[in-house]
This record gives structure tokens, C-alpha cells and sequence, in this order.
């Protein structure tokens, strides 16, 4: 299940990058989304999978899954919930203001050089 | 702190009065007040000559950074002595001159002596240090204040351009010297050069690894400071300072440094055939090619600085030749070279700085430099041309002035080298005393040019922008004192030898007294043979110099062309570098991030053989997770292929539920629930963001597929995958995990051990993930709501 998981993640961070270095600054938020999607995941199938009941000590099972990487994911979860959601209103205002959702038109003059 | 460290720290001391009575004193210049300094300290310096004369040597040590073995020792041998004597006597006699000659309403007066005095007290820790570290601190604070005297008119782009050259070259050299001090260090465990001399008698260090990287540090230091070739170019353009700097820095002291620097370090690399070689070659070349290429200039202050580098040259070979000396025990023969170099290094400290300020004179009075423009000078500056004349003859090696009895000497040793018979010196040896030979002729050129020129010939005043006469009497005096010097030493050399130049040249090489006697009249010795070759052949290419200077025009100007060339092609190189790779677009940079991960990465996991594939830790496939793998992967590709933006932002929710379904599947109910809703919530702002697109920009378009960016993708995922392959196939030790599931009720009170975890075992966390969503929120708010360009419209 692990090597499963590995390739899909190997897929996860494929799609990701190839987003990533589009023009589009939606399509990098979206590549960004599935790079988390990835590392999530990744920590999870680091931690070993399937390996007992959830990690409730009410369900009295011999063995539970590792909590440790699950707290660890639930941070980063809310942690790249909160980049991505001010990256959104960051991408949203420069729309606003500039009027266009392309990096390569997104440079600086040329007297700044 | 004993005298001698206030003798060395009084002129950066006096620096602090300079300010003071130049603004309250405008009236009077403010020279008079820095004229008493180095008199004194040469009447300091002159009452110790009985202590060295004795070879005895004044020493005073005080700690400054002792854990790293640096100490602010001073050393006044016979060595220090003498330089001191040149530092403080010169440093007299050029302030003086410079009272009449910088005006003192028109010239920033007080910059002026400040710079000098920074310069004379760094000088005299140079020769007075004897620690190398404080040595290297004031070596460096002479480059430092001969780049501000040189730009002292930082008006003119010539003065700018000849003090970064000087400085370039200079302070590479001092960071060169660094590395050989540091590297001396690691070969003796010691800054002390008295301690480094010490140990080196002991036991020699000429086989040890470091010894030829760290001699040529030295040597590099001591040749870029020394103007020799090829590091010369400096000197040159040095010339844009006032002139009283001209003759003080770039004929007396500073540029002596490096002579210093190799005479001191002399006992402990002269066992090496090496220094002997690389010291006496670089010298005579430098001889040569300074000699060569003075003839040629037409500027009266080019002409002086060429000659210079051609005098140092001269010293540095005998320097050289000098250290055959420690080869044999019983002759002396070869100190005879070391003799001629201490004795030509007061020599030239006189007639160099007199012919300076000879220049500066004619220049004051006239307006030029320019030998085209001058002559017929003689009768209308009188006095200026008997001292340009006593100069020059002493230059040219002219009995019976002091220039005669240190080129006797010079011929004599560059002679005697060839008896030498170690490092192939009895075959090559003979080169020696030619290249010398033909340098000295140069050198009688040149020396004729420069005072016939000027004086003598037709008067053009039709060419000269003022109507010259005597330069003032108080311009005047330093000069005449040196050229009386001149004389002097010409006539009774006897009052140099026994008092500063033997303890000069036993501080050296150590041992007794080396008893030194300078006769005018050796009887018919080669050498005298030489000096009748170079007044013959000197004559005779002097009054056909029109007729051969021709070939100047086909020599080219090699050296200054390397250096303007390696200078803006550095910059022109770099600048097409940075421009070619910071392209400014932020997919680029990503390429480099992501290309660096992916090799540094693989090429550790394959070099290091760290893949490995562990099937024993796997956890069975079961069908849910098989149907999700498929849906998970299909969602997100099928995102790669989408032509619409609402697509894609609804595949990557659907990537997201997959995953919260995953989380499902594998145990996890809190990362699934916090997984729904934030997804849920991610997409409406993406959602927001698209609503929100340029009209123009939302219509669909096609996304053009890239090559390159498909391979860099593929490849990081790749990576990616077969790291973690790895790494789960590598379990090196067990996890803490059971604390927490032995602890979570015990000692927590609590049943859910991933809520425990986050609230109680590592709290901390929880805290800081807290305040990020605040920030984002306050962020969030704060870039909705502050419009600083719009509130500018609004005002409009």
C-alpha cells in the first residue's frame, strides 16, 4: 500500500509542479493546492498505514494507528489553509488593481533593472 | 605603553587637532601646526641611533588580543631605524613644502593633513611593528590613505581613476600578504616576527608544505605595494596627487613598504633558492622595463614615477642577491648586495623626493609637466635647476654623488652573484649583471632627459600659460636640504655607514657587525669599467634619442591594457551574467529551484546507495483504497488537461474530498472532517477568484504544453517517489507514538489522542498555528480594506 501511496504522491507532486510553472496565477495557486494534497499525504504514509483502529482509546482495539503524524498533518493542514486563502486574496486583489492574471506581464520596468 | 607606541600612535593622535585649528585659525595655514609633529619625532627617532648603533634594539609589548597571540609589539632596530629616520625626516621636509606650495584658501587643508598623518603613523607601524597582524592592520591603513591622498582632487576623473587602480592593486596585495602572514603563522605558531626568526633558525621550515604557497603570498603583498612588475601600473597614475604626496608616498615611503617587508621577512624564506630568484629576477626586470619605458614619457611627474619603479626594481634585486649571503658562513662577498640596497634605499629616498619636488616647482611656476612645452628654464630658475641637476647626476650614477657609490656597489654584487654556485646561478648568474648594465644606461637617459629638457634648450614662453620665475624661498628649502643630502652622502659616506646603515644590514641577516666601507675609489674593477660603459653609451643614445625613440611607437601598452580590460570585462561579464539568469520571471527561478532539488537529490540517493526497496513493512492494497488511488489520480491529472478554469478548480476539489476519503480509510476521522471543510471552504475562494477574473483574461484558452516544464515536473515527482520509497524502506529506529497511546488517559485525561496531542502533549504548536490564521485573517482584512493609491484618486 505504501508504494501505491508513494506513486500517487510521485503523481500529486508531477501534476503540481507542472501547475506551478504555468503562467496563470490561478493555475499556481491550484499547483500549490496539490503540493499540499501530496505532503499531507506523504506524512501520513511515512507514519505506516493501516497498522490498527483510529487513534480513539475508545474502541479498546490491540493496536491503533500512529497519532503523531496525524496532529503533525492536522497543523499543517489549517497552517496551508490559511497561506492559500491569503495567496487567493492576494491573487484576487491583483486582479483587481492590474488587471490581468499573467506572471510574464507581471514584471517590473525596465528602469528598475 | 612606552614611547615608542606613542611615537608610532601620536600622528593619528595629532589627526584630531587638525579640524580644530583649521576652522578657528583660518588665517594661518594649517601646515604650521603639523610641522612640529614629525620634527619632533625625528628628534625622537635621531636620539636612539645610539641604541641601534650598538646593535641593541628597543622593544615594548602590549597586549591587545592575546587569546590569539596579537600584540601591539614595537621593535626600533636598525632596520626600523632607518626607515623611521626616512618616514619622519622626508615626512618633515614634505610638509613643509606642501605649506607653500597647497594654497590655503583654495584646498581643503585640513582633509589634507589628516590623510598624511593617518599615513605617516601607518607607516611608521609598519616598520616599527612587530607583530605581523598589526603590521597587515597598518599596511592596510597605508593603501587606505594613499587612495584618499591620490583622489585628494576628487573632482577630476583622472585622480578617481588612479586611486581605485592604486587600491585595487594594493589591497589585492594586502589581502595576499594576509593569507602568507596567516600561513606563516600556521608554519611557526607565531604573529612575533622576532619569534618567527627565532624559531626558523632552529628548525628551518623549508620543507614544509605550506612554505612555497606562503612565501608567494608574501612576495605578492610585497610587489604590488613595491610597484614592481607587472603590478607597476599603479604608480603611474598615482601621479594625479598634489605632488608633495607624489614625492613623499610614491618615491620615498610608501612604495618601500614591500622592500621593507621582503628585507624583514629576508631570514626567514632566503634558505629558499626560489626567493632568491623570484626576488632578484622581479627586480631586475622591473630595473629594466621601469628604465626603459621612462625614457618615453613627456610628463615630467610620468617620467619620475617610472624611474621610481625602475630605483625599486633595482633595490629589490639586490634584496635578492642579498640573500646568497646565507648560503655561506665566512664570505661576505654577497652582503655587499645588501649593503647597496640599504645604502641606494636612502639614496633614492633623497634624490627622488628632491627631483619630485623639483617637478612640483616647475609645474607651480610654469603651469605643465609637459617636457614638449618646457626648456630653456635655466637662467630665469637657477636654483631650481642646480637642484634638478645634483638629482639627476646622483640618479644617473655620477661620481661623486651618493647615486655613484651605491650603482658601484649594485655592479659590484650583480658581479659577484655569478661566483655563486648554487641554483644554477654560475650559469644563468650572468644574465644578472647585462640586464643590469643595459637598465643603468636607460636609466643615464633618462636622468639626462629629464634635467636638459626642462632647462636647457630653446625657452618657448609662447607655449607656457604663466610667465615663470624662481619659485618662492620657502618652497625652496626642502629640496635644497635634500640635495645637500645628496652631496653629503656622496662625499663622506662614512656618516651613513657606521651609524644607521651596518645595523640596518645586521638587523637583517643577524650576526656581529658587518663593517662597511664605502670608498669612492676601488681601483680598476669591473665595476668601474661598467660605470665609464654607461656614461659612454648613455651620452651617445642621449643625443640621438630622436632618432631611436621611434621604436617606442611600436611597443605596446600592455600591462594598463590588461588591467582597463580584465576590469570592464569583469564587470561587463558579470553584469551579462546576471542579466542572462535573472530573467524576472518568476518560472525560471522555479526551474533552477526545482532542476537543483532533483540532482542534488538523486545524485545523493544513487551515489550514497541509499534506494533500497523493503517489502516487508507494507500494508496490504484493499479495494477502496485501489477505487480512490484511480479517482485521486485521474482527478488530478485530468487538472493538467483542463481548458477551463472552473474545471480545474472543480478537480481540485475533488482531489481534495478524495483525499479526505483516504483519510477516512486510513484511520484518520479529525484529519477527515478538518480535510471536508476546509476544502469546502477553499473552493468557494477559489471560486471567489475566478468570479473575479479581467474579463478580457477569462475566456478559455488552451494551455500551451511545455516540454521542458513536463520533464522538470516528471522528474521532481520521480524524486519525490523514490525517496519515500526509500526512506519507508529504511526504519532505523521505533516510534515514540506508544507514549502517547500508553499516556493519552493517565496522564492527559483525554481519549482522543490526536486532540491530546494537539492541545496538550505539543501544545505549542497548536498556539503558533493559531496565531498564522490570525495573521492571515489580519492580512487578509487589511489588503481588502487599505487602499493607499486609492485614497491619492480619491484626492484628486
Amino acid at each position: 500500500m505504501e508504494i501505491l501511496m508513494s506513486i500517487i504522491i510521485g503523481i500529486l507532486f508531477t501534476s503540481a509542479t507542472y501547475l506551478m510553472l504555468s503562467k496563470s496565477i490561478l493555475r499556481i495557486i491550484i499547483g500549490t493546492g496539490l503540493l499540499s494534497h501530496g505532503i499531507h499525504l506523504l506524512l501520513l504514509t511515512m507514519g505506516g498505514l493501516k497498522k490498527g483502529a483510529s487513534p480513539l482509546l475508545g474502541q479498546h482495539a490491540s493496536s491503533y494507528s500512529d497519532p503523531l503524524p496525524q496532529a503533525l498533518i492536522l497543523t499543517a493542514i489549517v497552517i496551508s489553509f490559511g497561506v492559500t486563502s491569503f495567496f487567493l486574496v492576494l491573487a484576487y486583489r491583483t486582479y483587481q488593481e492590474l488587471g490581468t492574471d499573467n506572471l510574464e506581464k507581471l514584471r517590473g520596468k525596465k528602469e528598475h533593472e | 605603553m612606552s614611547i615608542l607606541h606613542w611615537a608610532v600612535l601620536a600622528p593619528f593622535i595629532y589627526t584630531l587637532l587638525i579640524p580644530i585649528t583649521y576652522k578657528l585659525l583660518k588665517r594661518v595655514h594649517t601646515g604650521w601646526f603639523v610641522l612640529p609633529l614629525p620634527i619632533l619625532l625625528f628628534v625622537y627617532f635621531s636620539s636612539n641611533i645610539g641604541t641601534t648603533s650598538s646593535l641593541q634594539a628597543k622593544i615594548a609589548s602590549i597586549p591587545w588580543i592575546p587569546s590569539l597571540g596579537i600584540d601591539f609589539a614595537v621593535k626600533l632596530d636598525g632596520l626600523g631605524m632607518l626607515f623611521s629616520l626616512l618616514i619622519a625626516g622626508i615626512g618633515s621636509l614634505v610638509i613643509l613644502y606642501s605649506i607653500y606650495y597647497l594654497d590655503k584658501d583654495k584646498e581643503k587643508l585640513n582633509q589634507f593633513y589628516v590623510y598624511l598623518l593617518f599615513f605617516m603613523g601607518a607607516m611608521l607601524g609598519v616598520v616599527l611593528c612587530d607583530n605581523l597582524i598589526v603590521l597587515y592592520m597598518f599596511w592596510e591603513i597605508t593603501s587606505i590613505s594613499s587612495f584618499l591622498l591620490i583622489g585628494f582632487w576628487n573632482n577630476r576623473s583622472n585622480s578617481r581613476y588612479g586611486a581605485i587602480k592604486s587600491m585595487v592593486i594594493t589591497v589585492f596585495g594586502g589581502l595576499s600578504l594576509l593569507a602568507g602572514i596567516v600561513l606563516l603563522y600556521l608554519m611557526t605558531g607565531s604573529f612575533n616576527i622576532s619569534e618567527i626568526i627565532t624559531s626558523v633558525q632552529q628548525n628551518s621550515i623549508i620543507s614544509h608544505p605550506l612554505f612555497m604557497l606562503g612565501m608567494i603570498c608574501i612576495l605578492l603583498g610585497a610587489f604590488t605595494k613595491s610597484a614592481q612588475f607587472p603590478f607597476h601600473i599603479w604608480l603611474p597614475d598615482a601621479m594625479e596627487a598634489p605632488t608633495p604626496v607624489s614625492s613623499y608616498l610614491h618615491s620615498a615611503t610608501m612604495v618601500k613598504a614591500g622592500i621593507y617587508l621582503i628585507a624583514r621577512l629576508s631570514p626567514v624564506f632566503a634558505v629558499s633558492g626560489y626567493w632568491l630568484w623570484i626576488v632578484s629576477l622581479i627586480g631586475i626586470i622591473t630595473l629594466l622595463y621601469g628604465s626603459f619605458l621612462a625614457v618615453k614619457q613627456v610628463d615630467l611627474k610620468g617620467l619620475l614615477a617610472y624611474s621610481t619603479i625602475s630605483q625599486l626594481g633595482m633595490i629589490m634585486s639586490l634584496l635578492g642577491i642579498g640573500a646568497a649571503g646565507v648560503h655561506y658562513d665566512n664570505e661576505s662577498i654577497y652582503y655587499i648586495a645588501t649593503a647597496a640596497a640599504v645604502f641606494h634605499l636612502v639614496n633614492h629616498a633623497t634624490f627622488k623626493g628632491s627631483l619630485f619636488m623639483m617637478a612640483g616647482i616647475v609645474d607651480h611656476e610654469t603651469g605643465t609637466r609637459d617636457i614638449r612645452r618646457l626648456g630653456g628654464l635655466m637662467k630665469i630658475m637657477p636654483i631650481t635647476f642646480a637642484i634638478a641637476l645634483i638629482g639627476s647626476l646622483s640618479m644617473a650614477g655620477i661620481p661623486p654623488l651618493n647615486g655613484f657609490l651605491s650603482k658601484e656597489m649594485f655592479f659590484a654584487s650583480m658581479l659577484n652573484i655569478r661566483d655563486f654556485n648554487m641554483f644554477h646561478l654560475d650559469t644563468w648568474g650572468v644574465l644578472l649583471p647585462i640586464i643590469a648594465w643595459v637598465g643603468s644606461i636607460f636609466t643615464f637617459v633618462y636622468s639626462m632627459i629629464l634635467v636638459f629638457k626642462t632647462f636647457t634648450g630653446k625657452y618657448q614662453p609662447e607655449k607656457l600659460s604663466t610667465k615663470p620665475h624662481e619659485a618662492p624661498m620657502g618652497m625652496l628649502i626642502s629640496p635644497i636640504i635634500l640635495v645637500s643630502l645628496v652631496v653629503i652622502f656622496g662625499l663622506f659616506p662614512g656618516v651613513l655607514s657606521n651609524t644607521i646603515l651596518s645595523p640596518a644590514i645586521t638587523s637583517i641577516y643577524g650576526g656581529g657587525v658587518y663593517d662597511l666601507h664605502i670608498y669612492h675609489w676601488h681601483g680598476f674593477q669591473p665595476e668601474l669599467f661598467m660605470t665609464i660603459g654607461v656614461i659612454v653609451f648613455g651620452t651617445i643614445l642621449y643625443l640621438s634619442v630622436t632618432k631611436w625613440s621611434v621604436i617606442y611607437q611600436a611597443i605596446p601598452v600592455v600591462w594598463n591594457r590588461i588591467y582597463d580590460w580584465l576590469f570592464g570585462e569583469t564587470e561587463n561579464t558579470f553584469n551579462k551574467l546576471t542579466n542572462k539568469y535573472m530573467t524576472g520571471s518568476l518560472r525560471t527561478y522555479l526551474i533552477y529551484i526545482f532542476s537543483f532539488f532533483t540532482l542534488i537529490l538523486s545524485y545523493t540517493l544513487f551515489t550514497k546507495d541509499g534506494f533500497k526497496i523493503d517489502t516487508s513493512l507494507l500494508a496490504p492494497i484493499g479495494g477502496y483504497e485501489a477505487v480512490l488511488s484511480l479517482v485521486l489520480v485521474i482527478s488530478t491529472i485530468a487538472i493538467l488537461f483542463s481548458k477551463s478554469r472552473l474545471t480545474s478548480i472543480i478537480l481540485l476539489g475533488a482531489v481534495g474530498y478524495t483525499v479526505s476519503l483516504f483519510y477516512v480509510v486510513f484511520r484518520a476521522p479529525d484529519l477527515a472532517l478538518t480535510q471536508l471543510v476546509i476544502e469546502t471552504v477553499s473552493v468557494a475562494l477559489f471560486l471567489l477568484c475566478f468570479y473575479h477574473l479581467p474579463r478580457n483574461a477569462r475566456k478559455k484558452e488552451s494551455i500551451p504544453f511545455k516540454l521542458s516544464n513536463a520533464v522538470i515536473s516528471v522528474l521532481v515527482g520521480l524524486v519525490v517517489m523514490l525517496i519515500a520509497i526509500a526512506s519507508y524502506s529504511t526504519k532505523l529506529f521505533d516510534s515514540i507514538s506508544p507514549y502517547y497511546v500508553d499516556n493519552t488517559y493517565i496522564k492527559a485525561a483525554g481519549e482522543n489522542m490526536v486532540n491530546v496531542i494537539l492541545v496538550d502533549f505539543r501544545g505549542f504548536d497548536t498556539l503558533f498555528e493559531i496565531a498564522v490564521l490570525a495573521i492571515a485573517a489580519i492580512g487578509i482584512y487589511s489588503m481588502i480594506t487599505l487602499r493607499m493609491g486609492g485614497k491619492k484618486n480619491e484626492n484628486k
